[in-house]
């Protein structure tokens, strides 16, 4: 089941060649390849071979929230995304403080067998920031944690994220930042700006997530640890990391999608399916998260998958949670955003989408390209195709997409978790 | 016609001045009739929807519809299901099953009556939605101001307090700019919103300097419990700054109109002296009111259902 010769596919945007995989392991990659023994074979002829994209921040709900996606709905929609690996946020119920969370998040993951389902731990107990939660039971757990957050919440208190710094170093642990000063966003809808001073909407102004930024990075500087920076949104983050990153700092951040395509005149409609946290801004700051993922200012894209119920969106906009689906958008978005106006090409997408996701996850088996000896963690994508957002036709068991009846280049034909086919033509296998 | 009254800006130059007028004739028409009724809409059924205590307004509303002949049914949050915590949507759906030809809407949440249009077939009238617009405050502010100075182009109108939490200063500003009328807005910058640069008005956070050039002043409320959240420092120095007291009105000029859209904080925002005044237009503004809203019924339900 686990072997296949994949034919004539584009490796990595680059030349066209076969790979053949036994038993989950890529074997051989060139041209006229043999099929290994008992192998299926797959024409990729006009698709490109990507290593398995890799997300490092996805809500899959579970435990708590099951009506609104499960650990298996959520790996089928990062399956369909051309994920194999997913990093699971925290803030689940109960939080995910404890070794006995984590290792029940890992295990539905590995039962569900779509992507690896890496648990991330909180930071302190309950995501309350007030007691550093056990952050060394949780990496030497089953699930071997090894990125730290309490998102949805930031890590306000400075001398909390010092201490948490500080204390992952010593199992090469990342605190992952959700950068919001809660003073500044007290009862905050949207970015704050033209739009919100029009829709009596109160502000999330963008210092507020850029004076933590700065703050994380200097603790991060001084006590010599790793920082992963959530959800960029602002150009002054940008600006403040490129800084951080030229003081030879160990700080990584991520941008997600919608940051990348969306501004805040959505929330002209009132739709809360265009409420997220950090908010959609401006096109001044789409400009400069584009420009730093370029660079590679920004290091990696991440979705930020949040799905939410019809109660928590079909609402008043105040009532709303913030969050929406992400999982099977992000390349499109990120081919729309990126790849199309030339700031990135496929091996970029494979470097921001697998390979430096990966490495900061410390997830061994994954975002690596294909060649001979490693795990065939892989993704078949189609650059010339085209797909139109149906909400219902998504995977996810909630509905809150901002794309709805958007029309996206890329999709997704296959995905190989371990060589087993988790998507085929692009349908999910289980 | 709009189908809706969601914002001011549903209103261009010619809606607004229609509805203006119409307001007029209607006042006409009940004056000197021994029934204050006509039989415009009759058997179409006008729902009062309201998420906040607002005596004031529900009335000027349901007094509205009635003089109009239609049905009213009030449907406040308290004893009905809205307060047992029934969605939006949900009493959207009951609207809908009762076959409601218009909702008026009052709720503490901006932009829900954008949602509850997007819901129901029936017209959506805004009625004050949380922090965002009230756009028929807006109307009948001009409508007062139209009827006391004669007319709106060029009027000098200056907004004091705190328009950041403003529902009534967004709908003025933009109602006011398309009918004419240069408005400064005077404030706190603390009370101004991040981005209040991009409205069609000048900003200035000198009251005593603006009150020569000002036809009409209109004072907006100032909640004290703004005061503890860091907005000003005390009750007394925001009197003493951007309070209108009888100091401050003695420099406008002599046939200016003082306006407040109520409720009043006497003594705070407006010195009683000053609210009680000849050149006060506070108690004509409640008569005007009900003919505004009157006019923008009347306008939403006998325009082409479904035209849009
Ligand atoms: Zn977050």
């Amino acid at each position: 089941m686990n072997s296949w010769l994949i034919q004539n596919a584009s490796i990595v945007g680059r030349e066209t060649a076969d790979i053949a995989i036994e038993n989950g392991v890529v074997t051989e990659v060139g041209t006229g390849l043999t099929a290994p023994e008992g192998a299926r074979v797959l024409d990729a002829t006009g698709l490109i071979a990507l290593p398995g994209l890799v997300d490092l921040h996805t809500h899959l709900r579970e435990p708590g929230r099951e009506d609104a996606e499960t650990v298996e709905s959520g790996s089928r929609a990062a399956a369909l995304g051309g994920y194999t690996a997913v990093c699971a946020m925290a803030n689940t119920s109960p939080v995910a403080d404890t070794a006995g969370v984590v290792e029940q998040v890992w295990r539905l993951g590995r039962d569900a067998g779509l992507v690896d389902v890496q648990p991330i731990g909180a930071v302190t107990v309950g995501l309350k920031g007030e007691h550093m939660a056990e952050l060394g039971a949780m990496a030497d757990s089953a699930a071997n944690v090894r990125i730290f957050s309490d998102d949805g919440f930031c890590v306000a208190d400075p001398k909390m994220m010092r201490r948490a710094l500080e204390y992952v170093k010593a199992f090469d642990g990342v605190i992952a930042q959700h950068a919001e000063e809660p003073a500044l966003t007290a009862g905050a809808q949207m970015h704050e700006g033209e739009f919100s001073s029009q829709l009596g909407l109160a502000g999330w102004p963008a210092v507020a997530e850029e004076a933590i930024i700065a703050r994380d990075c200097l603790l991060t500087g001084h006590v010599g640890s790793r920082l992963h920076v959530c959800h960029v949104s602002t150009a002054g983050s940008v600006e403040i990391l490129r800084w951080a990153k030229s003081k030879g700092w160990r700080v990584t951040a991520e941008v997600c999608p919608h940051h990348l395509l969306l501004t805040d005149e959505r929330a002209t409609t009132y739709d809360p399916v265009n409420k997220v946290n950090p908010p959609l801004r401006t096109d001044t700051d789409i400009e400069a998260l584009r420009a730093g993922l370029a660079e590679g200012v920004i290091d990696v894209v991440a979705t930020d998958h949040a799905p939410h119920s019809s109660e928590d969106k079909d609402c008043e906009w105040a009532a709303a949670r913030p969050g929406m689906l992400g999982l099977q958008t992000a390349l499109s978005i990120v081919v729309k955003t990126m790849v199309e106006p030339g700031l990135l090409d496929w091996d970029g997408v494979a470097e921001r989408m697998s390979r430096r996701p990966a490495r900061i996850a410390g997830l061994d088996g994954h975002g690596l390209d294909p060649a001979p000896g490693v795990p065939a963690n892989l993704t078949l994508i189609d650059p010339a195709a085209s797909w139109t957002v149906v909400p219902n036709e998504l995977a996810s068991l909630s509905r809150n997409t901002p794309y709805a009846q958007m029309t996206f280049p890329a999709t997704v034909r296959a995905t190989f978790l371990r060589g087993e086919a988790t998507v085929l033509e692009g349908k999910a296998q289980k | 016609m709009i189908r809706h009254l969601l914002s001011a800006a549903d209103l261009d130059r010619d809606t607004a001045t229609l509805l203006l007028d119409t307001a007029r004739q209607l006042g006409q028409a009940l004056t000197g009739r021994e029934v204050k009724k006509l039989p415009t809409l009759r058997g179409r059924t006008v729902v009062n929807l309201f998420y906040e205590d607002s005596t004031r307004t529900r009335v000027s509303f349901e007094t509205a519809a009635k003089r109009l002949s239609a049905d009213v049914v009030n449907f406040s949050a308290k004893g009905s299901s809205v307060s047992k915590g029934e969605s939006l949507k949900d009493t959207a759906w009951t609207l809908q099953a009762m076959g409601a030809d218009a909702v008026v809407i009052r709720h503490p949440a901006s932009g829900a009556s954008h949602r509850l249009a997007g819901w129901v077939d029936g017209s959506v009238l805004n009625a004050g939605d949380g922090t965002h617009e009230h756009p028929t405050q807006a109307l009948l502010d001009a409508y007062t101001m139209r009827e006391r100075m004669g007319r709106l182009d060029g009027l000098r109108v200056t907004i004091v307090g705190d328009v950041l939490h403003s529902r009534v200063a967004r709908s003025n500003v933009l109602l006011l700019r398309t009918l004419g009328a240069d408005v400064t807005l005077v404030a706190p910058p603390t009370l101004l919103p991040v981005g209040v640069e991009t409205w069609p008005a000048r900003i200035s956070y000198d009251f005593d300097a603006i009150l020569p050039k000002t036809d009409v002043v209109m004072m907006l409320r100032v909640q004290r419990e703004r005061m503890t959240d860091s907005f000003f420092p005390s009750v007394r120095e925001y009197s003493r700054r951007y309070g209108l007291d009888l100091r401050r009105a003695a420099l406008l000029p002599d046939d200016a109109l003082v306006m407040h859209p109520g409720p009043m904080v006497r003594g705070m925002e407006i010195a009683p002296e000053v609210a009680d005044s000849a050149r006060s237009a506070i108690v004509e503004q409640v008569a005007n009111g009900v003919l505004v809203r009157m006019a923008a019924l009347y306008l939403l339900l006998s325009g082409e259902k479904g035209a849009e």
